[in-house]
């Protein structure tokens, strides 16, 4: 990023979300589980998708994913990410079962260095001393 | 579920009696975004023959009502400001139906304004929401990088070359179009296949051409009872069809990236016209991407998942062929100030009237406008018949 450029949003974390965003800033994925079917939820919510009214814990993610889709953007959306382009923006789907939104780090944004399906890692991303973002990477 | 025969009850009961764009659309610099909302509100009204006066029920998104209502002037008696994107002035048209229909209003007016190229305000992150935590912070911003990640889905899918393609002939055919639309951004700007294909990159998989415009305009519609639509300047349109709906906000959570809402919305909409798609004359389907055009015609039914390509193979969809889609030249080339949703009623009234011109169909009698807004998020779709 260049020195001029305005900071990155940072996210700011709701209650519901402080488990995840504290989670991310100790370089660990963690994610809601319905305590009865199993099934864990992204994005954090206040309830359970999959039996409201039901209970939910928190679980380490196992940072295992696959890639469902990405794009290569050239044209920074925002004057953030001027200092950042081309940079590879993605759908990953967790080894648990969620998708989330991430970039893929450590490879060279072309287009024939990324395929759908490709197993990714997850990897961490300092953005300032309270946010970092779980990102991802070739497993 | 919505009640289909309570839905057929409705249909034609409600019409269109005025559409209007505001004075100047384009590169407008010197109107705010207000502006553009009360210069469409009044044409559209004049193109009615209707007058502020008559308005009882407002409708606008991106602005509030509340805004837009004390700058024209007036005290309706039925509000409503729902603003899911770009699609909401299409879905207004299903809300302005139930308000007349119940009787909370009787003359409905649709407004929209937007200064996309010249605003001296601009947006800033709407802190709190999933968004600005999941998504903003990755750069994932704006609806380029968003609907991309969708098309390259897509194209796994389907197949890179045949998507590219038919992306491709989306962007020439709808040019070719707004090259006869004298209120067109790229009137006078023909674009040819070497012209797409060498195009830059905005976000990969897109080209600068696979892209909306970015422009300054407003446009309203004016909807009543088709009982009083009878003494309206140029009768009433007719609104077979409604229907409107949403399944997510972030594009990461969208349930198929090539599924749209308009799977739902377009099969309801024929359901209460009572009408199949071989009976629409013009598709105006919005076209914030060559992208959203392909998947929308599928998710409507057009054809099947992964044939969009062959439907709008060899230009068919281009003036002289025999599949007319987005005759004023779409958000790809004729204006696209945001939320460009509006703008495909606006021309389908002006094709069902017979108003067009040199781009006119010849027996256009009905025509769908299909809206979609946010992240592929929402979709509004309506069916209108000529008076």
């Amino acid at each position: 990023m260049t020195t001029d450029a305005p900071a990155r949003h940072e996210p700011v974390s709701q209650p519901e979300s402080d488990r995840y965003w504290e989670g991310a800033r100790n370089g660990e994925l963690w994610l809601q589980r319905d305590k009865a079917t199993g099934e864990h939820q992204f994005y954090p919510r206040a309830f359970s998708l999959a039996t409201p009214g039901g209970e939910l814990e928190w679980v380490k993610a196992s940072g295992n994913a696959t890639l469902h889709t990405f794009g290569i953007v050239h044209v920074p959306p925002h004057p953030a990410f001027m200092g950042e382009i081309p940079y590879i923006t993605a759908i990953v789907e967790l080894e648990e079962g969620p998708k989330m939104a991430a970039n893929i780090v450590g490879v060279d944004p072309e287009p024939e260095n990324l395929s759908i399906g490709m197993a990714l890692k997850v990897v961490f991303t300092k953005i300032s001393d309270d946010y970092t973002l779980p990102n991802f990477t070739p497993a | 579920m919505p009640n289909l025969n309570r839905l057929r009850a409705l249909s034609g009961q409600s019409a269109i009696v005025g559409v209007a764009e505001s004075d100047q659309i384009g590169n407008v610099p010197d109107k705010s975004p207000l502006a553009h909302h009360a210069e469409a509100a009044i044409n559209a009204l004049d193109d009615a023959g209707l007058s502020l006066s008559d308005i009882d029920g407002l409708m606008t998104a991106g602005w509030s009502t509340l805004d837009v209502g004390e700058y024209l002037g007036i005290h309706p008696r039925f509000t409503d400001s729902t603003s899911v994107g770009g699609s909401s002035f299409v879905i207004h048209i299903a809300h302005a139906i139930a308000a007349i229909q119940a009787g909370y209003c009787e003359v409905a007016l649709i407004t929209h304004g937007q200064a996309g190229r010249s605003d001296r305000a601009r947006a800033g992150a709407n802190l709190g929401t999933p968004q600005s935590q999941y998504e903003t912070p990755y750069g994932i911003i704006g609806p380029p990088v968003s609907y991309s990640m969708a098309c390259r889905r897509y194209m796994h899918q389907y197949g890179e070359d045949r998507t590219r393609e038919a992306m491709a002939n989306i962007a020439v055919s709808t040019r070719k179009w707004a090259n006869m639309n004298e209120k067109a951004y790229f009137y006078d700007r023909p674009a040819t296949f070497d012209d797409y294909h060498e195009s830059r990159w905005i976000s990969w998989p897109f080209h600068l051409l696979d892209c909306c415009l970015v422009t300054d305009a407003g446009a309203a519609i004016v909807v009543t009872t088709a009982e009083r639509a009878k003494d309206c300047a140029k009768g009433g349109v007719g609104i077979l069809g409604a229907a409107e709906g949403h399944d997510h906000s972030m594009i990461s959570q969208m349930p198929d990236l090539t599924r749209a809402f308009g799977r739902n919305t377009g099969q309801q909409a024929l359901d209460m016209a009572g009408v199949s798609h071989s009976d629409l004359d013009l598709m105006m389907i919005y076209d914030s991407f060559t992208y959203t055009v392909l998947v929308s015609l599928e998710n409507l039914g057009f054809c099947g998942p992964g044939e969009g390509p062959d439907l709008v193979a060899n230009q068919r969809t281009a003036p002289g062929g025999d599949f007319p889609v987005n005759t004023s030249g779409g958000g790809l080339s004729y204006t696209h100030p945001g939320m460009y949703g509006i703008f495909t009623v606006v021309e389908a009234v002006r094709q069902l009237r017979g108003e067009t011109g040199e781009r006119q169909l010849d027996d256009c009698n009905l025509a769908i406008a299909h809206g979609t807004g946010g992240q592929l998020s929402s979709t509004g779709t309506v069916i209108l018949a000529a008076p």
